[in-house]
């Protein structure tokens, strides 16, 4: 602070040296910030250029003919649900297929991408105190903006080469290409650049990125509605993933519409200069948002501490949860048309998903994904431990009258509770989606939150290998952890495409759940997996008992 | 006098690394004993060993009459602890993190709790993202001297608080005293020790190098003397017990082992004093003694 108040009177001299002076230092930023995301954004280009690699090779062979694209837009075009997810396909071509699956989410994706590269560079950076350390350099005022502004839009920018070089080498047309990694890269700079206000506004990097993803999902919502409910098309004017849409890449790339695009990002950028210059470093606009004084007075046991710290990202997951079975049970009556136009999509849901009819399968599908997800869901609460151990906040916990059993078992009622919970609210939320659609509400309740309830023991398994390793190898945890799910979530999702053998697939927890709905239920292997999930917490809890804090 | 922690001949290692190396603390009952090393000495490392945090690695610890690792659960209703780098989770209030703290060693003691507040100047309902470190340390302060625990075990609890918060934990400190309280107070601030402390336990490298009442350890050191004389001195170069002599004309300063003080102030007298000033050993001449020499 009074770093700030000795730079506040040094005697400014014209407004363009000052400008100048606002932005000594960011070259050096710049490189810092490369530097430090030597990994993050590597791995983000490479997950673009490997989706959007896939998804035009496998609709290369899916849609062959004509007749074929044309009979899928055909049953896509009218579903509201559909354009809702994906919007209208513009064009025929398999190109414009490719550019109606991938775009909306890809440009979103940029999008996130973008936000978390400039806050990470910016508010979280000034929250931890690092910025303190570099602004007491001769490092300018606006230096930190300008430099994450710089690392987001760059690595953005990258991603208009790298798309376009994988289609064309797919072989889709040169200029579709082009313009599909236009849209999908400036999107990324617009929300990069709402991310770059959104950290002058708030103290916490965590509020200013939710912000950010809120402006995102705003985005999102403007455009389903206006691409899915008739007169209100307009409304996708209104949402930069409606102007990626708009650039119809595919079928007549409007490069006008690029210009939207860069006016957006530079006027947000410029806002947030401006913002920049006229505060306090540590300072928002908006206030911070005071505590209490006093605990609630139900915050007295390390339970009630694990839920007040971990409730917050449990609500989110349920919103996600609820969302996507939302988005996906409705959108399933219309995947049937959609699938019959393929034979080779049709199995790749069948191999995911069993038997017992597409719709079936196609819910079974999705709920096998979901379980996947909670699965995540579970290891990072489970980690959680790992977090607060290794910040030291376990520290006054355990040495207050707390036993470490009881210390780690709250936060795995968290994680055990948390993920059935969201399952079965997935499983409901996939019901109602479904049965408003068709009618069945009363029907498809039970079956799919019974089908979600299925998948929590390979959760708990997943849980359970996470709470082993923190208890066993607690420096590796994280990174094993991780990799376990990582490993299960490829072998479950991707294993029966690539026809792995059987000794393979039963490796992951996944592999033995019943495939529901449609599938008959066997409590054997569920029961075997919950065994496994115990043995494994008890072996962590056992292991965490003797060894010292980290 | 009962001692409320024994710890004898303590050894732990962290791979390679010997932390502690035979580290012996007592600390008697009702007494303010300071914990004295430089960083890295061991100080924290047996501060969690005490908590049942880590396992000792050899040797015997003691805390409160019990095993700190086999019974850490029950002795910890006994105890209150100040962490060295007190770190807090983010989105919760001060206010709220010493409520949970009191309320999981059996309640909060309302009066008490507000008194701190008050006399640290704390804000409670500011998120624990927002303090800086001496507003954290003042968290954990508040919450261990609003507990009432017969013992308190401070990690080098000023190290973030300003000199008047200092005075403030200073008083604090004499009340716990007062009360009868045992305190085990961590520090490398030597002034802070010998303005609170009964008496200290020394170490350096994991080792006990001293320990003793501070009175007992000065009777250890020497006392600095300065004189101006009439006459260069005659006699002192040479007199075992004399260190550091410096003499310049009239001018004479030495280190000098309290048991030749009479003799040197015989032969000063001699020159003929015009002024003198002899200081007692500060705790920071105790540190450099016992920091400097070979282990």
């Amino acid at each position: 602070m009074t770093a700030v108040a000795a730079r506040a009177r040094r005697p400014g001299g014209g407004s363009a040296s000052r400008g100048r002076a606002g932005l000594a230092g960011t070259a050096a930023l710049i490189s810092l910030g490369l530097r430090r995301d030597r990994i993050f954004l590597p791995v983000w280009l490479y997950i673009f250029a490997g989706s959007i690699g896939s998804t035009g090779y496998s609709f290369r062979h899916l849609y062959t003919s004509l007749a074929e694209r044309l009979s899928l837009i055909a049953s896509v075009q009218h579903d509201p649900s559909v354009l809702a997810l994906s919007g209208p396909v513009s064009g025929t071509s398999a190109g414009s297929l490719v550019a109606w699956k991938v775009l909306v989410t890809a440009s979103a994706a940029a999008g996130l991408m973008g936000i978390l590269t400039v806050v990470r560079h910016t508010r979280d950076d000034e929250e931890q105190g690092r910025l303190e350390l570099v602004g007491a350099a001769a490092v300018g005022r606006q230096a930190s903006l300008a430099a994450g502004l710089t690392v987001a839009f760059g690595s953005s920018l990258a991603l208009i080469p790298l798309l376009a070089a994988v289609q064309v080498v797919l072989g889709y047309p040169f200029a579709g290409a082009l313009a599909l990694g236009a849209a999908v890269a400036l999107s990324g700079c617009v929300f990069a650049a709402v991310a770059a206000v959104c950290a002058q506004l708030t103290v916490s990097a965590r509020t200013a990125r939710g912000l950010a993803v809120a402006v995102l999902g705003v985005a999102f919502l403007l455009r389903a509605v206006g691409d899915s409910a008739s007169g209100a098309s307009w409304l996708r004017w209104a949402s930069p993933l409606g102007w990626a849409e708009q650039m119809q890449v595919y079928a007549s790339p409007r490069w006008s519409v690029g210009v939207l695009f860069v006016v957006a990002a530079a006027a947000l950028a410029g806002c947030a200069a401006q913002l920049a210059a006229h505060r306090d470093l540590g300072a928002g606009l908006l206030p911070a948002r005071a505590g209490r004084p006093q605990a609630a007075g139900w915050l007295r046991s390390p339970l009630a501490l694990a839920w007040r710290l971990q409730h917050g990202a449990l609500l989110g997951w349920a919103a996600g949860f609820a969302l996507a079975g939302a988005v996906f049970g409705s959108a399933a009556r219309g995947i049937g048309p959609m699938l019959n136009t393929s034979a080779q999509a049709r199995q790749m849901f069948i191999r995911l998903g069993g038997h017992s009819g597409l719709l079936d399968a196609y819910l079974a599908a999705v709920i096998a994904v979901m379980g996947v997800a909670a699965a995540g869901y579970a290891v990072a609460a489970v980690l959680w431990l790992h977090g607060e151990e290794s910040e030291r906040r376990a520290e006054p916990v355990l040495a207050a009258p707390v036993g470490r059993v009881r210390w780690a078992g709250s936060h795995l009622l968290v994680a055990a509770v948390g993920s059935a919970a969201l399952l079965v609210l997935g499983g409901l939320a996939m019901a109602l989606g479904d049965g408003l659609t068709s009618g069945g509400v009363g029907t498809q309740v039970p079956r799919l939150a019974g089908a979600g309830l299925a998948q929590v023991p390979a959760a708990w398994v997943m849980a359970g290998v996470a709470v082993a390793l923190w208890g066993l190898v607690p420096r590796a945890a994280v990174a094993t952890a991780w990799s376990a799910l990582g490993l299960a979530a490829l072998i479950t999702v991707l294993g029966p495409a690539v026809r792995l053998a059987q000794a393979v697939l039963d490796v992951s927890p996944f592999t033995h759940i019943p495939k529901l709905p449609g599938a008959p239920v066997t409590a054997t292997p569920l029961a075997w997996l919950i065994a496994v999930a115990v043995v494994l917490a008890v072996a962590g809890l056992a292991g965490f008992r003797r060894r010292d804090l980290l | 006098m009962t001692a409320v922690i024994e710890v004898a001949g303590l050894t732990k290692s962290f791979g390679r690394t010997r932390a502690l190396d035979g580290l012996d603390l007592t600390v008697a009952a009702g007494e303010v004993h300071g914990f004295l090393g430089p960083n890295g000495s061991g100080k924290t490392t047996t501060i969690r060993v005490l908590l049942g945090l880590i396992r000792a690695g050899g040797g015997s610890a003691r805390l409160l009459g019990g095993d700190p690792w086999a019974e850490a659960t029950t002795l910890h209703r006994r105890l209150a602890y100040v962490p060295g780098d007190v770190t807090l989770w983010p989105n919760l209030s001060g206010g709220e993190v010493i409520d949970l703290l009191a309320r999981l060693r059996g309640g909060v003691d309302e009066k008490r709790k507000l008194a701190l507040l008050e006399k640290f100047e704390l804000d409670p309902a500011t998120k624990s993202r927002s303090y800086s470190k001496g507003n954290r340390q003042k968290v954990a302060l508040v919450a261990a001297l609003s507990s009432g625990a017969e013992l308190l075990i401070l990690d080098e609890p000023t190290s973030g608080l300003d000199p008047l918060m200092e005075a403030a934990f200073r008083e604090c400190v004499d009340e716990e005293r007062q009360a009868g309280r045992t305190v085990l107070l961590s520090s490398h601030i030597l002034s802070e020790v010998e303005a609170l402390c009964d008496r200290v336990t020394i170490i350096r490298a994991g080792r006990t190098v001293d320990s003793g009442a501070l009175a007992d350890l000065r009777h250890l050191s020497r006392t600095s003397v300065r004189a101006e004389l009439d006459q260069p001195p005659d006699g002192l170069d040479g007199l075992p017990g004399v260190h550091d002599l410096e003499i310049a004309g009239n001018r004479v300063s030495c280190q000098v082992d309290d048991r030749v003080l009479p003799e040197v102030l015989r032969r000063l007298a001699a020159a003929g004093v015009r002024s003198l000033v002899s200081q007692p050993p500060t705790l920071e001449e105790l540190f450099l003694r016992h920091y400097t020499g070979p282990s």
